[in-house]
């Protein structure tokens, strides 16, 4: 498997995300004003401050030369995984459902999570074992997912909730304790907190390679 | 044409910005402040005002959880 991890102005988990896609497989930095996604089979929008958060987190990523390329390669059903700020360039683009809004906390905050694995049937969390609970990172200011009622509705009948936390870790105040979503098709997937960063013993939990080897029996599935 | 438009965050989502501030106020001694709601202000220069709406829906404002309200303003101030 070929991974793309996009580098945006202000990205800064990039290379964690490219160490952790390099672990199954190929894996290689995308400019954000390149619009050449160099046959990738997968991307990473990874996590950092894209364009410095003006305006809201991911809404100046969203007009990049590389995200029209990756939208299109998401409408053809190539895997995109957003983390972090990934994920609220993914909403803000339109490509999954809702909006990360500020931490009903009001901080900037960093802790380890434990997220329960909502889906495991999908091509993001397959290598997740059933009824686990995942110990990854999470660090951020405007976590906070938002959908109106009748969306989360839809979202949970659905199967479109992949992660949630566990409820009293739910530091942000998420609707519905969601950690992270899909899109319909189940080829787009964006999570706030970082399985890129729990790859290592060294570090602490390697819960967040499960992630990435589910994506990789993903690929790989799709070439058989 | 000199142009406003003001972003706010929808009515009944939770703005932690304006929560903080109000919490603020007592300790300057100002009370009997409450419902603080913190927005944007935008202030742009623009040839075609009929384009506004688009801009603000599709950049300025995330409709999904922000209002914006259009202003037209009669010419740019002199410097």
């Amino acid at each position: 498997m070929k991974t793309g991890i996009l580098r945006f102005p202000g990205s800064c988990d990039e290379v964690d995300a490219q160490l952790a896609a390099q672990l199954v497989g190929e894996a290689v930095l995308l400019w954000h004003g390149d619009r050449d996604l160099q046959d990738v089979d997968a991307v990473i929008v990874p996590g950092g401050f894209s364009y410095g958060d003006y305006l809201r987190a991911g809404a100046i990523a969203r007009f990049s030369p590389v995200m029209e390329s990756v939208i299109e390669f998401a409408r053809d059903g190539g895997l995109v995984l957003g983390i972090c700020n990934g994920f609220q360039v993914l909403c803000e683009a339109g490509l999954l459902p809702g909006a990360l809004l500020p931490n009903a906390n009001r901080r900037f905050t960093f802790r380890q999570v434990e997220l329960e694995v909502v889906e495991a049937d999908t091509a993001f969390t397959s290598a997740c074992p059933a009824g686990e609970l995942l110990s990854i990172p999470a660090k951020h200011g405007s976590g906070r997912y938002y959908a109106d009622e009748a969306t989360l509705d839809q979202l949970e009948e659905s199967g479109q909730v992949v992660v949630r936390y566990r409820p009293d870790q739910n530091f942000n105040g998420s609707l519905r304790e969601i950690a992270g979503v899909r899109n319909t098709d189940g080829n787009v997937f964006g999570l706030m907190p970082h399985p890129e960063h729990a790859v290592d013993a060294l570090t602490g939990s390697t819960d967040g390679l499960r992630i990435f080897e589910s994506m990789r029996a993903a690929v790989e599935g799709a070439h058989v | 044409m000199r142009a406003r438009v003001l972003v706010r965050p929808k009515q009944g989502i939770l703005d932690p910005q304006g929560v903080a501030v109000e919490r603020a106020l007592p300790a300057l001694g100002f009370e009997g402040v409450s419902d603080v709601r913190i927005g944007r202000l935008v202030e742009l220069e623009i040839d075609d005002p009929a384009q506004l709406e688009a801009i603000s829906s599709s950049l300025l404002a995330n409709p999904l959880v922000e209002d914006f309200e259009i202003e037209l303003l009669e010419d740019a101030p002199s410097a």
